[in-house]
């Protein structure tokens, strides 16, 4: 794996916070220092994406070859096709979108775009890891312990999550809901860093409306996770002793609730898809507005945009359990709100679009990914009305149709999001360009298996194919030739995206080795990051150095200027004709 | 050395101040989601009326007496930081964590006798909800005397006062999800 090519000493004299703590390797193991973090962060969701991924290319091979010995796993049992299901569901979200997208860009892009010079709170940031690292090490152990890995699906649903008289995972189902515990402490604390850094720690002369939409959305984001994971973490206590004391919360002969779990789980669960969702949408508008070269359309109108989506987020949990007896009169409600809340959604979308008419558009790598966002998200949000509506909702409940509706809204999300912030901040954090060519041809190839994974999924699931069945040979109406021959499609279309991931790590490693030096703003963009070195000296900035703010971000292509792009913390005398 | 955002304020609150005002939203949220399930679910069951019965009305009283009280000692040691009195703070903040003491003690006293006469976490779930939410709060009674503990240590040597009103602020926070708690468990049989 790449070392973080972040330089503590790098490009000039020590100041006097470059030169204590440990030494050598340790420094990037008990650094403070917010790029570090990002990047053991970021190293350590990519490794669990390898593990998520591996899990599908598993399951997936099952599921259109059932009954083969999987080449690098083995023949599958009924158990294993449900714990692999399960923990692919609880990597991906937790350990690979939100330390990815929330934690690892959070850290690095808060403190260096609002001109600080850390976050507030250096050694929280640093305990916040460290609790997440310990998380992965306990989900990771949880899989391999005696009985196997939790198989009751990530969300997780009592009775089957409760009793080991019906999940066999007794150690396996504990150690679940102690590390998804434990990763929720870990960005409860980071959380707290990342908005007293943007409400406090701006430099000077930046005003509210002066900040990246990126960090607005990532410290959105965060509010949005500090305020529904309250009652989950309530639910994990409970859960827990339901599994190891023999208490009955969620037990109904003891006076317990099995649907109180659901509603703890989605009052959270359906935050946590803008939790994820608002971080890769900043990042694609910063891309956006970037190779547009234009400002962006209605900023103001993102950010109102943007919390509104958080308020309603928290309204519409129950279009999840539609059909778990919940009263009728409540899912009218729930459907009503689910329906509002893809508005503000579809406004973004048109504010990205609006904002790339008239552009002088560049297509390059980044610009690709974030362009793909824009479309395969639309996807995903199109095909949520129809389940957000408890009417057809009832005919789609558990079938392909959802599944490929959440991996239309998360992969966008997860793997289209990061790989746009990764290939555009890249120069940033490595100082190193990345090959063009290469990111094109991985982008390419990452994004048409994508589409050919999951639209058979989707005609599949129209045609009643059910979720979590291991072999769908025993089911003769399931078991037609051409659905047979969709899931051999999706699964080959699987295999050929993971290939070309391979793509990528030999480009991240030629650029590594070989790349061009990247100077300090290779995009010529506006927002502060840039100003400073690539990558970035510890504090950020020379003290001396620190940047003053004189206008918004996105101040592109402006009459009266020789250059097309104004940065921040250029004052306005210098430069205007 | 302290970051230069450390020391910046924008909003102009401190930010040790801010932030531990988002550090109690988070608990907000996880004691309402505890208390929102309790009330739903007794609610639905008047017959947890039997168990609540043997919760001990006039032991809860006495422990809302001395949390309230060591809140009082609390403002009074936030007072003196204030002041700049470093010694004063740091004794009022000892006599905070006396309070703490006193109710982790009677709390104590009180579990033990319930689960001798069998009534246990296991016993039915008003019992599960009972033990949780006490122990949940129980557990941020101590955590917040030992770092109580470390202020003052501190404070005594006059270093670091902002903190006695960071910890005060906390100990509240403390102090109300216990009125929520006494009539719920106790009162309402």
């Amino acid at each position: 794996m790449v070392e973080p090519a972040v330089d503590l000493t790098h490009g000039h004299h020590h100041d006097d916070h470059a030169d204590h703590g440990p030494k050598g390797w340790l420094k990037y193991v008990w650094s403070t220092d917010h790029k570090v973090i990002a990047m053991q962060y970021m190293f350590t969701g990519m490794f669990m994406a390898l593990v998520g991924g591996f899990m599908a290319y598993v399951f997936r091979m099952q599921l259109a070859f059932p009954g083969i010995d999987v080449p690098g796993f083995g023949m599958v049992s009924p158990g294993e096709y449900n714990a692999l299901v399960t923990n692919h569901g609880t990597i991906m979200i937790f350990w690979v979108a939100m330390p990815v997208l929330l934690a690892a860009f959070g850290n690095y892009l808060i403190p260096l775009m609002v001109g600080a010079d850390d976050m507030v709170f250096p050694k929280v940031n640093r305990l916040s890891f460290q609790v997440f690292f310990v998380s992965t090490i306990v989900i990771l152990a949880s899989l391999v312990v005696e009985g196997g890995g939790f198989a009751g699906a990530w969300t997780a649903y009592p009775p089957l999550s409760a009793d080991s008289t019906y999940n066999l995972t007794p150690l396996g189902s504990t150690l679940w809901v102690i590390g998804v515990g434990l990763e929720f402490v870990a960005f409860l604390l980071g959380g707290i860093n990342f908005i007293t850094t943007l409400m406090n720690s701006r430099a000077p002369g930046m005003r509210a409306f002066d900040v990246p939409i990126v960090v607005w959305m990532i410290v959105v984001a965060s509010i949005l996770f500090m305020l529904s994971v309250g009652p989950l973490l309530a639910g994990a206590i409970m859960l827990i002793f339901d599994q190891t004391i023999g208490t009955g919360f969620f037990n109904p002969a003891t006076g317990g609730d099995p649907i109180l779990w659901q509603h703890l789980f989605w009052f959270f669960g359906h935050p946590e898809v803008y939790v994820v969702l608002l971080p890769a949408m900043g990042v694609v508008i910063e891309i956006i507005t970037t190779f547009a070269r234009k400002k962006v359309f209605a900023y103001r109108t993102v950010i109102f945009t943007v919390v509104a989506t958080g308020v309603l987020s928290f309204f519409v949990w129950a279009h999840h359990q539609f059909i778990a007896g919940i009263d009728p009169r409540m899912a009218n409600i729930f459907t009503i709100t689910t329906l509002l809340i893809s508005v503000p959604i579809a406004e973004l979308c048109f504010v990205y679009i609006a904002t790339l008419y008239g552009g002088s558009i560049t297509l390059n790598t980044p610009m690709l990914w974030a362009l793909a966002f824009v479309a395969e998200f639309l996807i995903g949000g199109v095909t949520g009305i129809f389940l957000g509506a408890a009417g057809a909702d009832i005919y789609f409940h558990d079938t392909y149709f959802v599944l490929a509706h959440f991996h239309y809204t998360f992969f966008p999300i997860a793997i289209i999001g990061t790989f746009a912030a990764v290939t555009y901040w890249f120069p940033k954090m490595f100082g190193k360009m990345m090959d063009d060519r290469l990111g094109k041809i991985h982008f390419w190839g990452t994004i048409i298996p994508f589409n050919l994974i999951f639209i058979p999924l989707f005609v599949l699931g129209m045609g009643g194919q059910h979720r979590r069945i291991y072999n769908y040979t025993h089911f003769p109406e399931l078991a037609l030739d051409w659905f047979q021959d969709m899931r051999v499609v999706a699964t080959v279309s699987l295999l050929i995206m993971l290939a070309f991931q391979f793509v990528f790590f030999y480009n991240w490693y030629k650029t590594i080795r070989h790349g061009p030096k990247a100077p300090r703003n290779p995009w010529k963009a506006n927002s502060l990051e840039w100003t400073t070195e690539s990558p970035p000296p510890h504090g950020n900035w020379r003290p001396d150095e620190m940047p003053v703010v004189y206008r918004g971000p996105y101040e592109y292509s402006t009459t009266d200027r020789e250059d097309d792009y104004w940065p921040q913390n250029e004052p306005s005398s210098r430069g205007s004709a | 050395m302290r970051p230069i955002a450390t020391t910046r304020a924008a909003t102009g609150i401190a930010t040790g101040k801010l932030a531990i005002w988002w550090v109690l939203a988070s608990e907000v949220v996880i004691f309402g989601g505890l208390l929102a399930s309790y009330v739903m679910h007794r609610l639905g069951h008047p017959e947890w009326a039997d168990a609540a019965v043997h919760t001990n009305t006039w032991i809860g009283a006495i422990n809302t007496f001395v949390l309230l009280s060591s809140s009082l000692t609390a403002v009074l040691a936030h007072q003196a930081a204030e002041r700049g009195d470093g010694k004063k703070a740091a004794r009022y903040l000892y006599y905070t964590i006396g309070g703490a003491a006193t109710f982790i003690g009677v709390k104590s006293y009180e579990w033990w006798y319930e689960i001798s006469h069998g009534y246990t976490i296991t016993s039915n779930t008003f019992w599960a909800f009972y033990y949780s939410a006490a122990g949940l709060h129980a557990l941020h009674v101590i955590a917040g005397a030992v770092i109580m503990f470390i202020v003052a240590r501190d404070a005594a040597k006059n270093l670091e006062l902002h903190r006695v009103e960071l910890i005060g602020i906390y100990w509240h926070f403390v102090d109300i999800v216990w009125i929520f708690l006494f009539p719920l468990l106790y009162i309402a049989k």
